[in-house]
This record gives C-alpha cells, sequence and structure tokens, in this order.
C-alpha cells in the first residue's frame, strides 16, 4: 500500500472577509495549491471539500461542484460535513481512495464564510453541530460548551485559567510570522486574564475568532508523484477517525474526548508510529481547553498533565514539542470547513521547510494534524512524514 | 403562518415534565437516555422503558454564558449547567440562583421555563 503525497497546497489569508463569497475563497487557496503541486487539471479524479455553514452564512448547498467548476475541475465532486472537522473527513476519504488504486490525484480542501453574517448569527451557526433539542435549547453555546468541558477539567485534573493564557500567548506568539494569520499580535497572560468573559470560566482570549477563509491541497499517489517528477517530498502515513455521542451530557467524562484517543490510536497504528515520534503537531485549538484535551488524546500528555505544557514552555516553538506551530485556530482563524485541510497545509511546510516556523523542528521528520468536530463528537487525525 | 409541528418525543417529554411526570428511557443494563431512542447506543439493547425522573440531581458542571444567540439575547448572562440525575444526564438553564453560587454538586431540580427572548420552552433547573 503505498502513501499518498502532499504535491501543493493552498492557503487564503485567514480574517475577515465578508464580502468575499465562498467559492472565490476556494478560488484562491484551491488555483494555488493546482499551481504549485505542478499537476496537470486534466489528471484530477475528484474534489472532497470540506464545509460545515454553507448554508445559513450563503443560502447555498450543494457546493462540491460549485468549487470544482471554480477551480477549473469538471470532476465528481462531494461536500464533507463533520462540523469542524469537514475537511478533515474529506482528506480522509481522499487518502482512502488513493490508496485502494481509486483515483491518481485528489483535491481536497474546504472554505467557510462567516463574517458576513455577523457574530451573533454566526455563534448561532456554530451552534448548530451541538444536539438541537437537549443543547441548544438548553442555551448552549460553543463557547458554552467548552465552557463545560474546561470547568470538568479543572474539577477532574485541577489548572487554573492562567494555564488556559499561556496557551492563547503561545498560539499568538506563533502566529506573529504566518502571513496567512488572522491576528498577529502578540499578547500577554494579563491581557488574556483581563478579557471580557464569553462563557465562565473562558474569556475573550480562550476563543478562537470567527474568519472567512479557504484551504486546498493535491494529494497524489506515489506512483504519481514519482512518473511526474513530482516535488512531493511529505506523504500522508496514517489516517484515524473517531466518534462520541453528540451531546456532552450523555458522555462518561466532559474532560476527556474519546473520539480524539480513537481517532490517534488508529492514525498512529496505521502509521506505525507512536506518540514519542512525533516531532510537531497541528491541533484543534477552536478554545484553549481544547489544546488540552487534544495534546492528552494524542499521547503527549497524561490526562491532566496537558494543561501545564504551554505554561512550561514545552508546547511553544521553543519546546520540546511545538504545538501549532501557525498559531492554531486561536490566532490564525478558524474558517471552519477550511481547517482541516490548512492544518495538513501547516504540517506538510513545516516538515518541507518551506513554513516561517520550520526552524522550531529543523530535522522534524514526523508531524500531526488533530481536527475536532462539535465538542469532539467527531476527530481526524492524520500523520504525515518526509518520504524522501 | 403556518405553526411549527411538534417534536415528537421531545415535546412530549417537556409535557410530562410540566405535569410532574418526568422520566427518562432505560435500557435492561441500566443505561439511562433522553427521548427519542429505540436503540441503547452503550450496548444496543432494544429494551427501553420509561422510568420515573428523580426528583433532584447534581450540577456536574456548568457556566455562565454572557456571549448568546440570538435566541438567548435577552436571558443573558444566564447559566447553562449540566445535571446528573442517576442514569441519565441532562442539560438545562439554572435560575432562582445567584450565578456566583452555581457550584459543582449544586442539588436542582428539573421543570420547563420559557425562554426570555422568544417564549420558547426551555428546560430549566432550580436549586432543591
Amino acid at each position: 500500500m503505498s502513501n499518498p503525497r502532499v504535491a501543493g497546497a493552498g492557503v487564503t489569508k485567514f480574517g475577515k472577509h465578508p464580502e468575499r463569497t465562498g467559492r472565490d475563497l476556494f478560488a484562491q487557496a484551491g488555483l494555488e495549491a493546482l499551481d504549485q503541486s505542478g499537476v496537470d487539471s486534466d489528471d484530477v479524479d475528484a474534489l472532497f471539500y470540506g464545509n460545515f455553514m454553507g448554508e445559513l452564512a450563503e443560502h447555498q448547498g450543494h457546493q462540491g461542484p460549485l468549487m470544482a467548476e471554480a477551480i477549473g475541475l469538471d470532476v465528481p465532486a462531494t461536500r464533507f460535513e463533520a462540523a469542524c472537522a469537514s475537511a478533515g473527513a474529506a482528506i480522509r476519504a481522499a487518502v482512502k481512495d488513493i490508496r485502494n488504486g481509486e483515483a491518481d490525484v485528489i483535491v481536497v480542501g474546504g472554505a467557510e464564510r462567516m463574517t458576513n453574517i455577523g457574530t451573533a448569527a454566526a455563534t448561532d451557526a456554530l451552534a448548530i453541530a451541538a444536539d438541537d433539542l437537549y443543547e441548544v435549547r438548553a442555551g448552549m453555546t460553543f463557547p458554552g460548551a467548552y465552557a463545560l468541558m474546561a470547568r470538568s477539567y479543572f474539577e477532574a485534573y485541577g489548572g487554573s485559567r492562567e494555564d488556559l493564557a499561556h496557551i492563547a500567548v503561545k498560539n499568538h506568539e506563533h502566529a506573529l510570522v504566518n502571513e496567512h494569520a488572522q491576528i498577529q499580535k502578540e499578547i500577554s497572560v494579563q491581557d488574556a486574564l483581563e478579557a471580557p468573559t464569553i462563557a465562565s470560566p473562558l474569556g475573550l482570549y480562550d476563543s478562537c475568532p470567527i474568519t472567512d477563509g479557504a484551504a486546498a491541497a493535491v494529494l497524489t499517489s506515489e506512483a504519481y508523484a514519482e512518473e511526474h517528477g513530482l516535488e512531493a517530498p511529505v506523504a500522508v502515513t496514517g489516517t484515524g477517525q473517531g466518534g462520541d455521542n453528540l451531546a456532552l451530557q450523555d458522555r462518561a467524562h466532559f474532560a476527556q474526548t474519546p473520539a480524539a484517543d480513537a481517532a490517534a490510536e488508529e492514525a498512529y497504528a496505521d502509521a506505525g508510529i507512536g506518540p514519542a515520534d512525533v516531532d510537531v503537531a497541528e491541533v484543534h485549538d477552536c478554545f484553549t481547553i481544547a489544546e488540552v484535551l487534544a495534546i492528552e488524546s494524542l499521547g503527549f500528555y497524561e490526562r491532566g498533565e496537558g494543561i501545564s505544557a504551554a505554561t512550561d514552555g514545552e508546547t511553544t516553538r521553543h519546546g520540546v514539542m511545538p504545538v501549532n506551530l501557525s498559531g492554531g485556530l486561536k490566532a490564525k482563524g478558524h474558517p471552519v470547513g477550511a481547517t482541516g485541510v490548512a492544518q495538513l497545509a501547516t504540517i506538510a511546510w513545516v516538515l518541507d521547510g518551506s513554513h516561517p516556523r520550520a526552524d522550531a523542528v529543523e530535522d522534524g521528520r514526523i508531524g500531526v494534524c488533530h481536527n475536532a468536530g462539535g465538542t469532539v463528537a467527531s476527530t481526524t487525525v492524520h500523520v504525515l512524514e518526509v518520504a524522501e | 403562518m403556518t405553526e411549527a409541528a411538534p417534536d415528537g418525543q421531545y415535546d412530549a417529554w417537556l409535557d410530562a415534565i410540566e405535569a410532574g411526570e418526568g422520566y427518562y428511557l432505560e435500557c435492561a443494563n441500566g443505561h439511562g437516555w433522553l427521548p427519542p431512542r429505540r436503540i441503547c447506543p452503550e450496548c444496543r439493547s432494544r429494551d427501553l422503558g420509561e422510568e420515573r425522573l428523580p426528583d433532584s440531581g447534581k450540577v456536574t458542571t456548568h457556566t455562565t454564558i454572557t456571549v448568546p444567540t440570538p435566541q438567548f439575547e435577552d436571558d443573558a448572562p444566564y447559566v447553562t449547567a449540566v445535571a446528573d440525575f442517576g442514569s441519565v444526564s441532562i442539560t438545562g438553564m439554572v435560575r432562582g440562583i445567584d450565578p456566583e453560587d452555581v457550584e459543582i454538586g449544586t442539588v436542582v431540580g428539573v421543570e420547563v421555563g420559557e425562554r426570555v427572548t422568544t417564549g420558547d420552552r426551555a428546560v430549566v433547573f432550580r436549586p432543591r
């Protein structure tokens, strides 16, 4: 079984582009990815595209063919929806098809237009990733849901808002050199602690911004990359996906994310590696507490120990296990349906040395992407490795 | 305007709580769920029966939400909590107590209240 190569990737500037349509955002990222890959568009077999709230934000369903057309492709095109893990699910499907020999070239990507409808309506749209009857109607928002998880974590394992603030400070600092990032502003622990509360115990700086943006990548079979002399040194060597009860109330723990445990276990086994082999990770820090839950599920930390990783400097770019060198969702931004592929692009660029933070892991050979949907009821984990 | 269709067993469940006859569904192995369920997702038992909801539960986690969705605009700030009623847990809005005083372990009863913003029914917890 040969592992797909990342032949090229493209990401728009993440941020507030309320006037830009989803199709224009995706066209920019998709064309950039195709151009960078050196792949002839006639060779593309399919588009797998992630999007979450297109119906609510743009009154636009059936976005697969629309987005294929936007990047000049006449291929079968399917939209994947798994809330914030939509693009991760698209990647996974592409990896499987290429491995199975069903396809040689698949464009994966995603886009989300969010700021055009305003913060309140975007908060409302994001909330539909939760259980409408039993959570949303009880006032749950997404910051609220992660606040419930954060309070459970503090109760079960300890930790403080200050520990969470260190995660925000770290990710803001990482984003300073990322030209795609929505927020390029250094903050202090004090800034984070003094920011307005959104849903106690979480404040403004515990939360990722609302973002417009798109990301795309061209995945090819190893044989195709070799035959066409593509410069594609990074391979996707492991894929995993896990699921959980949709509603928090139905889970045994609110401070653990078993869907991510399962996704990580599967992806590591698939790649034949373990957590100790990983040099760098992009994880789904939609809220600061989510980064803690992610690095524990990925096996970098024991339960209850991930909370102090940023405070202790271990997950900073100078630390032993750099996490979210892009700035994470926290500072880079989180155009929901694009995030999984933006993570893949970041890791590919870090491993091939072209990312502005690649110097954090100069000899890095293995990176992982952790993309979570809802309150982690859907999670994909992908392992990327330098193949040549 | 066409009146929206009720949400089947969910609205029936709220009706039951309003009537003081709250219940949950329990499978043969004691796993509790809220309706509708045709199968226990934990053990796949299809033998689900109605059990009486205990009079009180304990808050297991809570948050005070200051940035709401438009449907809760006039309710904010409000407390949303998960409370453990034994075999089943329920998410609801906590009322009748200062948000600052809500704690993990606070004992609450469940009732049906109204959302201030829209008048829609909502699961409400009150300290017991």
